[in-house]
């Protein structure tokens, strides 16, 4: 019974009073990013990623991760009340949640997404401490040429599931590879891209590169937009779901965890293809498909449930591996390694107190939650009128500060700001950031594990080939590249985002 | 209906992709290559430099067979107000302090927005430099100085 030893240690580092309250103020830092629309988990965390720097690792990561699955439950929130999804992920919630809102159901509605998403919480976070030692056993196993085809594999699986063009997601991808070896070269000292510019020998922070490339894009194209925002503001009703909607919601619950939790693992998927393969699903298998859209509960509690699973479970590679499958735990992985913590799988063994601390106030953030949103749902409500010509700047300022305090140097900043400029066209031009984020970080681990990979196979390519695991990656990641060129699934992929909005 | 090339997405798209990948062939072309045992500092950045180089060309052709507009037109003002505030509020830290800089930034980043109202502006950079302050400075204990001449 290891598990059940290390989860009690786990708890015994979450419930400290310092744990609990990080814990805390992400959650509700969550809850409020999700629920208001234009600001996503992605820039939220990138802006309080410098600021988390001068806490100790383990309050930190725990901040942060508060931070994500809160949005996942803030965001569903916005999805039924406003018909407007605060969150990506909660695109699919809109659908049938805002129909039962405007039927006077809102509150339903809102506790069978908070339960949902508390259930796949639960769920999710037994299945980090069930297979992460697994995983973490089997990965001491990977050699340079296995993390190397990992690594390719997970950036052609984010530039696949990314929304979309196909060449220029991959093309992000590589731009990313680019702009993380900036710096100075480990293995001859050279300093490479600095164009003369002392401070850019230490290479880019990655934090400046997620709010050039998030913050400033999202920011300034919301401005761009004229504010139209329209606050459903109905009464919500009684919270209590009836006894039929909840033997209604069981089985789709269910299944939405376990989907989620299934793609929450895989690289490239997130809580959004989660949520909308959910609810394909359901739709599929209901025996009146055609209530769908109409107010059906199903269509609320197995797509949120499914996000929240999808979010807990993707901190499994991250952690066990050290190989971000996402954007965001991109982020997560860099804020690892800004506080001195090697990512992979000796995090386990080395650091034993941040993993299950983790995992344990996962767990107590989820229970947080679900007591943060349902009573106080009107408190998040009425935060939907605050202007976003007031929060923007507000944005700004922790950008800027949280930026300049990493090395107090203003040339942060300017970098920031040319990185800025180059993901606002980016954007607009419709080539995603995201995959640019996972290539950053992974460049130059996939350039060192390339080199030592070669350097012991004496040259011979063929080591990605003739070693079992890092076969199975490589054919995986051409299986997925082919499927993709083929016009069928072409179609198919393009009609699938279509119908997700 | 024709698409002149200027506002052609993923012509541009790729034009960007090309020039940063000719930008980083010509700036790594000083490193060594090296052999395929042993690489050089130059081996990883060629071989990305040139993969971009190729998606950017294939993404511009795509874009001139099938054209399609940039959605939305550009909206450089609130880029340009956006970016300025970030670069005043660096530039400004080691020369006025804290407040000064960040109540700056407020009044060239809001400037980005539809509108503009100064009392709304000046009471919101106010209580943010405090609510900075109370955070930044007695809650991390960054070491900056408040208003330089002040404190």
């Amino acid at each position: 019974m290891e598990i059940l030893s290390n989860l009690i240690m786990g708890f015994g580092v979450a419930v400290s009073l310092q744990n609990v309250l990080y814990c805390l103020l992400g959650c509700v830092l969550g809850t409020l990013i999700g629920v208001l629309p234009g600001i996503g988990p992605l820039v939220t965390i990138s802006m309080l990623l410098p600021i988390t720097f001068n806490l100790p690792p383990i309050p930190a990561l725990i901040m942060l991760a508060g931070i994500y699955y809160g949005s996942q439950y803030g965001g569903s929130t916005t999805a039924i009340l406003v018909n407007l999804p605060g969150e990506t992920s909660s695109v699919v919630t809109c659908l049938d949640g805002y129909q039962m809102a405007r039927q006077g159901r809102a509150g339903p509605a809102l506790a069978i997404a908070a339960i949902g998403s508390f259930v796949a919480g639960c769920f999710g976070v037994l299945l980090i401490a069930l297979f992460g030692p697994i995983i973490a056993e089997w990965a001491f196993e990977f050699g340079a040429a296995e993390y190397f085809a990992l690594m390719f594999f997970a950036l052609v699986c984010a530039s696949v599931l990314a929304h979309g063009e196909l060449v220029k997601a991959l093309g992000m991808v590589v731009l990313g590879l680019l702009i993380g070896l900036v710096g100075t070269d480990v293995n001859s000292g050279l300093a490479r891209f600095s164009f003369g510019l002392p401070q850019l020998t230490d290479g880019i922070g990655f934090t400046v590169i997620a709010v050039g490339m998030f913050a400033v894009s999202e920011i300034v194209m919301n401005v761009e937009k004229k504010e139209a925002r329209e606050v459903f503001t109905s009464k919500v009703g009684s919270l209590m779901p009836s006894l039929q909607d909840l033997r209604q919601s069981a089985a789709p619950i269910l299944r939405g965890t376990l989907l989620g939790a299934f793609f929450g693992t895989l690289p490239g998927t997130g809580p959004s293809i989660s949520a909308f393969s959910a609810y394909m699903l359901e739709k599929k298998i209901a025996k009146d498909p055609s209530k769908f859209g109409k107010g059906a509960i199903q269509g609320v509690a197995s797509p949120e449930a499914a996000n929240n699973a999808a979010t807990q479970t993707s901190f499994i590679p991250t952690l066990t591996l050290g190989i971000p499958g996402s954007a965001t735990m991109a982020l997560m992985l860099g804020a690892l390694t800004i506080q001195g913590i090697a990512p992979g799988p000796q995090v386990m063994t080395s650091k034993p107190d941040l993993f299950w601390g983790l995992i344990a106030s996962m767990w107590i953030g989820n229970l947080m939650l679900l007591v943060l949103n349902l009573p106080m749902v009107g408190v998040w409500v009425k935060l939907l009128k605050v202007p976003y010509r007031w929060l923007f700047p507000s944005i700004i300022m922790f950008c800027c500060v949280g930026n300049y305090s990493l090395n107090n140097s203003p040339m942060d900043l300017y970098v920031c700001a040319v990185v800025g400029f180059l993901g606002y066209i980016l954007v607009k031009l419709e080539c995603e950031p995201a995959p640019l984020m996972l290539g950053f970080v992974l460049g130059p681990l996939m350039e060192e594990n390339l080199r030592r990979a070669l350097l012991i196979s004496r040259g011979d390519p063929t080591v990605f080939f003739t070693r079992p695991i890092s076969l199975t990656f490589m054919v995986l990641a051409c299986v997925v590249l082919i499927m993709m060129v083929t016009p069928a699934m072409r179609r198919k992929r393009t009609q699938v985002y279509q119908e997700a909005g | 209906m024709k698409i002149p090339l200027e506002s052609n997405k993923d012509f541009l798209a790729g034009m960007v992709f090309i020039v940063i990948a000719v930008t980083a062939l010509i700036a790594s072309k000083d490193f060594a290559m090296g052999t395929t045992l042993r690489m050089g500092p130059g081996y990883f950045p060629r071989v990305l430099g040139i993969i971009l180089l190729l998606f950017g060309i294939v993404i511009a052709l795509r874009g001139l067979r099938l054209p399609q507009r940039v959605e939305g037109g550009w909206g450089w003002k609130p880029l340009l107000f956006v970016l300025a505030s970030m670069v005043a509020f660096a530039f400004l830290m080691e020369r006025v302090g804290l407040v000064p800089s960040i109540i700056v930034m407020f009044f060239i980043a809001a400037a980005a927005g539809h509108e503009f109202r100064w009392l709304e502006v000046t009471v919101l950079a106010v209580l943010m430099s405090a609510f900075a302050v109370g955070v930044f400075i007695y809650g991390l204990g960054l070491p900056y100085r408040l208003i330089v001449g002040l404190d």
